[in-house]
C-alpha cells in the first residue's frame, strides 16, 4: 500500500486543481462540479462515488476535455492539459480514453465489432496497412475475451458483457494510460460484472493502467480502488485510500453513505445513518458546506462558511469544519 | 413460523409464445407465505422474477404470457380461473404490487393526494372527504408532509416518488405486497430511507410481502425465506439462514463468489463463467449445466427435481438427489 516506505512518493499522473464546471440552465447556474481537487497516482485506480447527479461523469468528462471546464486546472504527467491546444489534445487523448455504462447506446449500432474496434485506430492513422491494423483488431479481441468469431457481427447480436468488453478493446487500442471507467459494470448481472472486473484488473496489471472509476455501488468500488474519493453536489467531500476510510470515515456524508450499503451476510450487524430529506438542488447553491440540511452534527459557522478539502491524516482529505471532532448538531 | 398460510404456489409454469418461439419464464414452481412473512425473490436478468409476480396478479400479458399449468392459492382460493371482476377487487386490496420502474407507475397529471384517494374509494366504501384524509394519512406515514399531497409527481425527487408508490400500495392495508426491485433505482442513502419505511409499515400492518431483488445484500436485511431462480427455476429455497450459512445450489455459491465483499479484502472475484442461456433456448437436462463447475455428465439429460435437502431446505441440483449416478 501506499505512503508504507517513507520518502518514497508515488508518482502522480493526474492532478486537479479547483476544477469547476457550471452549466447554464434555464434556472440559473448549475454547478456539476465545483472546486475540486484530487489526484490519482500511476498505476493505481480512483474510485469516484456518490449519488446520482454530484457531478461524477461530468468531472470524468471534464478531465477528458471531453467537456471543457469552468475553470482550474487539469495537470497530466506535469502538464495543464487545459492549455493544450488543438493538436496538442488530440495527440494527448490517445493516453486519455473513457469506457461508459451503457455498452449498447456507446457504440454505433451500424458498424461491425472489428469496425468499431479499428475506428481509433483509422481516425489516429496508427497503421498505413489494413493487415496490420486487422492484426491489431483480433489482438485485442483476445486480449478482452471476444471470440473470433465475433469480428463481423454487430453489437445488437451481443449480450451486454460483450458489448462491454468491445467497449474496453476500443478504449485500449491506442495503448492509453489513463481510462476513465464510468460505471462500467453498473448495466450487467452480478455474474456477467464479475467477469468484467476481473478482465479491468488483469489488463490494469498487464499494461501499466491507471484507472478513474466512477461507480454507485460502494461494494464495487471497495473492491477496485486504491483511494477513494466521496464527492457531494459537486464537491470532494472525502479523499482517502480504502481502507481508511472503509475504516475510519471521517466526513458525515461518506459516514452515512458506507451504513447505508446493505451486506450480503448475516454476522455483520450496522448501525445504519439514516439521512433526513433529499440532496438539495445544484442550481446556484448557497455558500457554507452542501450537507448542511442533511448533517447530524452541523453547527452555526456550517450555513455560512465553505469547508474546505484539507488533510487531516496521512493522506486523508475530508471537506468539513469538525471533522475528527463530531459534535451533535444543536440547531 | 407457524402463522398462518396466505399463499401458496403450486406447480406454477408460465410462458410467453413468441414468433422466436416459447420461453419458459416460471417452471414447475412451488412456493408458500405464510402471514407477516417475507419472501425474496432472487434472480438475474430473464430469471422470470416479474413474471412470477405478473402471476400471482393475474396480470401476465396474453398473448404472449399464458399460465400453462399451477394453481395460485390465496388464503384458500385459487386465483386462477377467478372472473375479471373478483380479481380487481382482489387486486390493489388484498394483494397489491409495487412494479419495476416506479417513475411509470404513477400518472403524472393526477396530484399524488388524488392518486392515494382514488385506490381507497375504489377499494373502500368511503366518500371523496375520508378518501382524502385517507391520503394524507398515508403521506405522513411515509414521510411525506400531508401538505404537499395536492403536488404533481414531477414536483417530487426518485425517493419521495418512491415513497408516494408505496403509500399508495399499502393504502388499503394490503395482506401481501409483491415490491419488484422496489429500490434498484434509488441511491444507497435514499434506499436505506425506503428499506427502513418498508420494514416498519410491514411490522405494523403485519403484511406479508414479497421482495424481488437482484441484491443478496437486501435479503440478508428484510426477508425471512428467499427463492433463488435461474432461467425460470426456483433452484434453490430455503429461509434467510440457512441460505446465507449453507447455500448448496452451485449457481447460489456462484451468486455468492461474484459480489464483492465489503467486509474482507478478496483480491479477485470468481465469476461464474458464461453467459445467460437464450430463453427460447434453454439447455437440456438442468437449465445451468453449461455454466456449473461441479457438472457431472448425467447433468445435461436429466431434469433436476426438488430435492428437500434439509428440513425446509430445498434444491434443484442432481448432486443432492437420490439414486443419481455420480
Ligand atoms: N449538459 C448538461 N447541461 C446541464 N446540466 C447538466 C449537464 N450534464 C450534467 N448536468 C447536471 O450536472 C449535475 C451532475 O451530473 P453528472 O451526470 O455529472 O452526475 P453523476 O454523478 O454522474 O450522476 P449519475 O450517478 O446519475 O450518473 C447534475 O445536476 C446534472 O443534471
Ligand atoms: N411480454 C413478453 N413477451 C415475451 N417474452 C417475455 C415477455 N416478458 C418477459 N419475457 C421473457 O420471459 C423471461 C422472464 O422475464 P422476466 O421479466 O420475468 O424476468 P426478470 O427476472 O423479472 O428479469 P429482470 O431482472 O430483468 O427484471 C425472459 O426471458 C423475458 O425475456
Ligand atoms: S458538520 Fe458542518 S461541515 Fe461537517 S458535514 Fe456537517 S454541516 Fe458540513
Ligand atoms: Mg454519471
Ligand atoms: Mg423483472
Amino acid at each position: 500500500m501506499m505512503g508504507e516506505v517513507k520518502g518514497l512518493q508515488p508518482e502522480r499522473l493526474l492532478e486537479v486543481k479547483n476544477l469547476k464546471k457550471y452549466f447554464n440552465t434555464k434556472k440559473g447556474l448549475l454547478h456539476a462540479v465545483d472546486d475540486v481537487n484530487f489526484f490519482i497516482n500511476k498505476g493505481e485506480t480512483l474510485g469516484v462515488v456518490g449519488e446520482s447527479g454530484c457531478g461524477k461523469s461530468t468531472t470524468g468528462r471534464v478531465v477528458l476535455r471531453l467537456l471543457e471546464a469552468t475553470d482550474g486546472e487539469i495537470i497530466f504527467e506535469g502538464k495543464n492539459i487545459r492549455d493544450y491546444n488543438k493538436t496538442e489534445m488530440r495527440n494527448m487523448r490517445k493516453e486519455m480514453q473513457i469506457v461508459f455504462q451503457d455498452p449498447f447506446a456507446s457504440l454505433n449500432p451500424r458498424m461491425s465489432i472489428s469496425e468499431i474496434i479499428s475506428e481509433p485506430l483509422i481516425v489516429n492513422k496508427v497503421y498505413k496497412d489494413k493487415a496490420d491494423r486487422m492484426k491489431r483488431v483480433r489482438e485485442l479481441m483476445s486480449t478482452v475475451g471476444l471470440a473470433e468469431r465475433l469480428t463481423y457481427a454487430y453489437p445488437h447480436e451481443l449480450d451486454g458483457g460483450r458489448r462491454q468488453r468491445i467497449g474496453i478493446a476500443r478504449a485500449l487500442a491506442l495503448k492509453p494510460k489513463f481510462i476513465v471507467q464510468d460505471e462500467p459494470v453498473s448495466a450487467l448481472d452480478v455474474s456477467i460484472q464479475a467477469q468484467i472486473l476481473n478482465l479491468m484488473d488483469d489488463l490494469q496489471k498487464e499494461f501499466d493502467l491507471t484507472y478513474m472509476f466512477i461507480s454507485h455501488d460502494l461494494s464495487v468500488v471497495k473492491h477496485v480502488s486504491d483511494r477513494i474519493a466521496v464527492m457531494y453536489l459537486g464537491k470532494v467531500v472525502e479523499l482517502a485510500d480504502y481502507n481508511t476510510m472503509f475504516k475510519n470515515p471521517q466526513h458525515p456524508y461518506t459516514q452515512a453513505l458506507l451504513s447505508a450499503i446493505p451486506v450480503p451476510r448475516l454476522d455483520v450487524h450496522r448501525d445504519r445513518i439514516i439521512l433526513e430529506g433529499d440532496v438539495p438542488s445544484p442550481i446556484n447553491p448557497p455558500e457554507g458546506c452542501r450537507f448542511y440540511g442533511r448533517c447530524r452534527y452541523r453547527q452555526s459557522n456550517c450555513l455560512n462558511v465553505t469547508p474546505e478539502l484539507k488533510e487531516v491524516g496521512p493522506e486523508t482529505f475530508v471537506a468539513c469544519h469538525y471533522a475528527g471532532n463530531l459534535k451533535p448538531a444543536i440547531i | 413460523m407457524n402463522n398462518k398460510m396466505l399463499l401458496e404456489i403450486k406447480d406454477l409454469a408460465i410462458h410467453y409464445i413468441t414468433v422466436d418461439g416459447t420461453v419458459k419464464a416460471v417452471q414447475d414452481m412451488n412456493l408458500e407465505i405464510a402471514e407477516g412473512e417475507t419472501l425474496g425473490l432472487v434472480g438475474e436478468t430473464g430469471a422470470g422474477k416479474t413474471t412470477t409476480a405478473l402471476g400471482i396478479m393475474q396480470l401476465v400479458p396474453n398473448p404472449p404470457g399464458k399460465i400453462v399449468s399451477g394453481e395460485i392459492i390465496f388464503e384458500g382460493e385459487n386465483l386462477i380461473g377467478k372472473s375479471p371482476n373478483e380479481l380487481r377487487k382482489i387486486r390493489g386490496k388484498q394483494i397489491s404490487m409495487i412494479f419495476q420502474d416506479p417513475m411509470t407507475s404513477l400518472n403524472p397529471v393526477m396530484t399524488v393526494g388524488e392518486q392515494i384517494a382514488e385506490v381507497v374509494k375504489l377499494h373502500e366504501n368511503v366518500n371523496s372527504a375520508e378518501a382524502t384524509e385517507k391520503a394524507k394519512q398515508m403521506l405522513l406515514k411515509v414521510g411525506i408532509p400531508a401538505e404537499r399531497s395536492k403536488e404533481y409527481p414531477h414536483q417530487f425527487s426518485g425517493g419521495m416518488r418512491q415513497r408516494v408508490v408505496i403509500a399508495i400500495a399499502l393504502a388499503c392495508n394490503p395482506k401481501l405486497l409483491i415490491a419488484d426491485e422496489p429500490t434498484t433505482a434509488l441511491d444507497v442513502t435514499i434506499q436505506a430511507q425506503v428499506l427502513e419505511l418498508m420494514k416498519s409499515l410491514k411490522t405494523e400492518f403485519n403484511t406479508s410481502m414479497i421482495m424481488i431483488t437482484h441484491d443478496l445484500g437486501i435479503v440478508a436485511e428484510v426477508c425471512d425465506k428467499v427463492a433463488i431462480m435461474y432461467a425460470g427455476n426456483v433452484i434453490e429455497y430455503t429461509d434467510k439462514v440457512n441460505l446465507f450459512t449453507t447455500p448448496k445450489h452451485p449457481y447460489t455459491i456462484g451468486l455468492f463468489n461474484s459480489i464483492p465483499d465489503i467486509e474482507s479484502d478478496v483480491e479477485r472475484l470468481n465469476p461464474i463463467k458464461g453467459l445467460m442461456p437464450d430463453p427460447t433456448d434453454l439447455p437440456t437436462g438442468c437449465p445451468f449445466h453449461p455454466r456449473c463447475d461441479k457438472a457431472m455428465p448425467i447433468c445435461s439429460t436429466r431434469v433436476p427435481a426438488n430435492t428437500e435437502v434439509q428440513m425446509g431446505h430445498f434444491v434443484k441440483c442432481l448432486l443432492f438427489e437420490e439414486g443419481v449416478v455420480r
